[in-house]
């Protein structure tokens, strides 16, 4: 590879290098703790909120880099609301999840329908929202914590001691299932990837060169399967793991594949342009905040279902964690660019800051300072990377 | 002979290798009115902002002097210092300012942390008094009218100790009262000893108020003409505007089929969209049949931009009017949805600000009006995306490295090729193109050309708005002629010449004065 080709790759995969760069340090830092499995499995549960939320601000980002400042009000509010119906007034557990769903879209419905139709500036909307959510929370919990007892809700939603998919096999001290699912997924991936080139030769489309997709699929493989065993060797797959993939691949679909998702990134590119070529831009903007109530919600859900309880604090700067994970990501602040993968690498890499931070024992406020600065180094880079684009 | 303020010699101003403007050179006696001529994209523009340092020294050759001295301005401040200041054709004030306010913004008075208000309205006062405008200074710009508005930035221009004065276009939203009035006071600045440069369009206005006339076209100086020893007519300057010769440069369209009305416009009205008492469009009907491309000249303002996004799906303007039929049939068009339904395309005149997605792919853009002809049940389907804009390139000829490459990397001649390629992968029947061809080069423009006359020859219609009035002439079967909002005139190829189309236009143009 010549000069360029490597300044290419490293502009391409920058916030993959340094996800790696930061592993390494903290791996060093810690002396591997860090990759203990039971701190494998911590990432992910303690950042499940993350994944979930950056996607659905990913869609609002999107659309020219408009924010949800609501979301961590919305996620208590729901959560509040929930808890209250299944542990004061027993309502079923499934019903709760619907009507907690269904609420946290109404209330993304009624800030895009502000945002999207009487053109209040999403900023203003969702400030707004912020206020009135935390403090309908207060008032549905009256400033009390409302512990939750419903283990199957719990467990549905990656709460409690036993939130993992059950082993069929029963090896003692090893989960084969995860490892099977680890394996399983390397090896549709490894098909996906072949098929897709096959059928890339066939119809003579321009490729990446053989190497590079070698070394793409073998890291690729390679990251799922150490992944897997590490989790196989605690307790197995968390079944917010499993949520937040189901959200994953869904947003990662819809974003790259569909003409919906198209919409989005046309709206935020090139406003005017998109409404010339035919699109109802206001619907983008409505479906971009209701889509961002309904993820909220399920954060809310998996917030409560973890603490196993519901309190008016719950969820405070959620949305900032998620709007940090789309910057780092790579989302543009104006709208137009960003893919579902780069927030999860995004919302990954502020994961491993904040747990290597905290198995070293890193005073909590300057684990603040640290992530703030990150965060605005990779939007310096983002914006110098543009210029020098230019 | 009085002394020379200002010259300007063998200037020269490349965009991205387009020369803009070639060795124009212009001499402004002190105390005179200068009127600056020349069509849309002449270079008028380009040699003010020269002057007033909005493209700084350096980025142009060539020598300005002024008042006797070599200047080497880098921004605007610098020439407003000297005395030289500029009121473009859009205003620059701020609407939710007072006047006063506006007249002394980056001028203010008192010091930097304490503005004297008191100072600031009283001389405002004087200086609208100055120019004979009866408001209070502290009204709200927003509040007054735009000739009244207009006479603000004469104002403004007066607090900065102007000596040389510059406008362009003045008088092109003013109604003929305004207008009259604006000239009356330039020649009264005159008198008073104040150098102007005027450019503008209206022949009858220039003719009245100026001493001395240049010409530009295509970036050069033509001539310069003097009221006390050349005779001058408008004919005469019409001539030196548009004299160029028009041969081998548009494609000849092998075999014409024109077929019946594709699409008819009838009794059109369209209201501004902002200031919703303004009419843009004032009853204007035309038609456009299969397999003819159709014209509207005109110049920068008279309302065709407006015409033709108002017919497609509304997608400007306020309290639309009119009928619209296609193929016969009266047809209603809500959105740009249902414009594209009916086989209609807009090709806008600002590819970059409303045409195409510039962080975008050229595959992304291409389909983008069109994305459900390369998918399935909303799902986008990668391949035949990837088929459909490698087809669309190479059958337009975009210059690129990959269907990949973002549209805002390409040149201004495949940017536009990309725009059209978009819209005739949408497949429409009626192509309304407006300014297909501004601001790209001679070799690009000739390739549009073709793809123009390849639509029509397979029954398409098209419909094409420009205000080079040689492409106009040398490409259209039929054009129409669109000034202020109005239709003024019609005629056919046979009988179009330069001088009779500029003429339909400066004819409604004579009022006032």
């Amino acid at each position: 590879m010549n000069k360029t080709k490597v300044m290419s790759f490293i502009k391409v995969n920058t916030m993959i290098i340094a996800l790696i760069l930061v592993t390494g340090f903290f791996v060093w830092q810690t002396g591997g703790k860090i990759l203990l499995p039971q701190n494998v499995s911590n990432l992910i549960s303690q950042n499940a909120y993350v994944f979930i939320l950056a996607t659905g601000m990913l869609m609002c980002i999107l659309t020219g880099g408009n924010i949800d400042l609501a979301t961590g009000s919305v996620v208590c509010f729901v959560g509040a609301v929930g808890a209250t119906l299944m542990e004061k007034n027993n309502v079923n557990w499934v019903i709760a999840v619907i009507l907690m769903l269904i609420i946290g879209t109404a209330i993304g419905a009624w800030q895009g329908f502000w945002i999207a139709y009487v053109r209040v500036p999403p900023f203003i909307t969702t400030l707004a929202g912020m206020l009135i959510f935390r403090g309908l929370s207060n008032v549905v919990l009256q400033g009390l914590t409302v512990s939750l007892t419903n283990t199957k809700f719990i467990k549905m939603f990656g709460g409690g001691a036993n939130c993992y998919i059950p082993d069929v096999f029963g090896v003692k001290g090893f989960n084969l299932t995860c490892m099977m699912v680890g394996i399983t997924a390397c090896v549709i991936y490894l098909i996906v990837e072949i098929r897709g080139r096959i059928k890339k030769a066939k119809k003579g489309y321009e490729m990446t060169s053989l190497k590079n997709m070698i070394a793409k699929v073998i890291i690729i493989a390679a990251v799922i399967l150490i992944f897997s065993y590490q989790l196989a060797r605690f307790r197995g797959i968390p079944t917010a793991l499993v949520i937040v993939a189901i959200v994953v691949l869904v947003y990662g679909y819809i974003t790259s594949k569909t003409i919906l998702g198209r919409h989005f990134y046309a709206v935020g590119g090139n406003e005017k342009a998109a409404k010339l070529s035919g699109i109802n831009t206001g619907r983008i903007y409505f479906l971009a905040y209701t889509n961002m109530g309904f993820l909220a919600a399920l954060a809310g859900m998996m917030t409560i279902a973890r603490m196993t309880s519901a309190q008016p604090t719950y969820g405070q700067n959620y949305e900032l964690d998620a709007i940090g994970a789309c910057f780092i990501g790579g989302a543009s602040a104006y709208g137009g660019t960003g893919k579902v993968s780069g927030v999860i690498i995004g919302a990954l890499l502020m994961g491993v800051i904040n747990l290597g931070m905290s198995i070293m024992g890193v005073d909590a406020n300057y684990q603040k300072v640290v992530k703030g600065l990150v965060l605005l180094a990779a939007v310096i880079f983002d914006v110098i990377s543009k210029k020098k684009n230019a | 002979m009085a002394k020379v303020l200002l010259e300007m010699k063998n200037i020269t101003k490349t965009f991205a290798s387009v020369k803009a403007l070639n060795d124009v050179n212009l001499e402004v006696e002190e105390g005179e009115i200068h009127a600056l001529v020349g069509e849309n994209g002449a270079g008028k523009s380009t040699l003010m902002n020269i002057l007033s340092g909005v493209y700084p020294f350096g980025s142009y050759t060539g020598e300005v002097m002024y008042n006797g001295e070599v200047c080497h301005f880098v921004n605007i401040t610098d020439s407003e210092k000297k005395g030289i200041v500029i009121i473009h054709q859009e205003l620059a004030l701020i609407p939710y300012m007072t006047i006063a306010e506006n007249m002394f913004l980056g001028n203010e008075r008192g010091r930097s942390f304490a503005i004297d208000w008191d100072e600031t309205y009283d001389k405002a006062d004087k200086y609208l008094r100055i120019v004979g405008l009866n408001e209070s200074s502290r009204t709200l710009v927003k509040d007054i009218s735009v000739g009244k508005q207009q006479l603000v930035e004469i104002a403004k221009a007066l607090a900065k100790n102007a000596r040389l004065l510059i406008l362009d276009e003045p008088t092109a939203s003013l109604n003929e009262n305004d207008s009259k009035a604006l000239l009356e006071l330039l020649l009264q600045f005159k008198k008073e000893g104040m150098t102007s440069i005027i450019i503008s369009h209206k022949l009858n206005e220039i003719s009245y108020v100026s001493d001395k006339i240049t010409i530009i076209r295509d970036g050069t100086t033509i001539e310069t003409l003097n009221k006390l020893t050349d005779t001058i007519t408008e004919s005469r300057i019409i001539k030196g505007m548009v004299g160029r010769d028009m041969s081998d440069r548009f494609p000849v369209r092998e075999q014409e089929n024109i077929g019946e009305i594709a699409l008819e416009i009838e009794h059109w009205n369209v209201f501004h969209s902002v200031y919703t008492e303004r009419k843009v469009v004032d009853n204007v009907s035309l038609n456009v049949k299969k397999g003819e491309v159709v014209g509207i000249a005109g110049l920068m303002g008279a309302g065709r931009t407006e015409l033709a996004m108002s017919v497609f799906g509304k997608s400007y303007g306020s309290n639309i009017s009119g009928v619209v039929k296609i193929n016969g049939q009266e047809v209603h068009l809500h959105s740009v949805n249902d414009a594209i339904k009916h086989k209609l395309a807009y090709v806008t005149e600002d590819r970059k600000g409303n045409g195409l997605i510039l962080s975008n792919s050229i595959k992304r853009n291409t389909t983008l009006a069109n994305l459900s002809g390369v998918s399935r049940r909303g799902i986008i389907d990668a391949d035949k995306e990837y088929e459909v804009a490698l087809k669309q390139k190479e059958k337009l000829n975009i210059k690129c490295r990959s269907v990949e490459q973002n549209a805002g990397d390409l040149s201004g001649g495949n940017q536009q090729k990309t725009l059209l390629a978009k819209w005739m992968f949408a497949a429409p029947d009626i192509l309304i193109l407006d300014e297909p061809t501004r601001g790209i080069d001679v070799g690009a423009k000739f390739e549009i050309y073709c793809i123009i006359n390849q639509l029509v020859s397979s029954g398409k219609s098209v419909i094409m708005i420009s205000s080079e009035l040689t492409e106009v002439i040398g490409m259209c079967n039929r054009i129409y002629i669109m000034d202020e909002g109005r239709m003024v005139g019609e005629v056919a190829r046979e009988e179009a010449t330069q001088e009779n189309i500029m003429a339909h236009i400066l004819k409604t143009s004579n009022k006032g004065v």
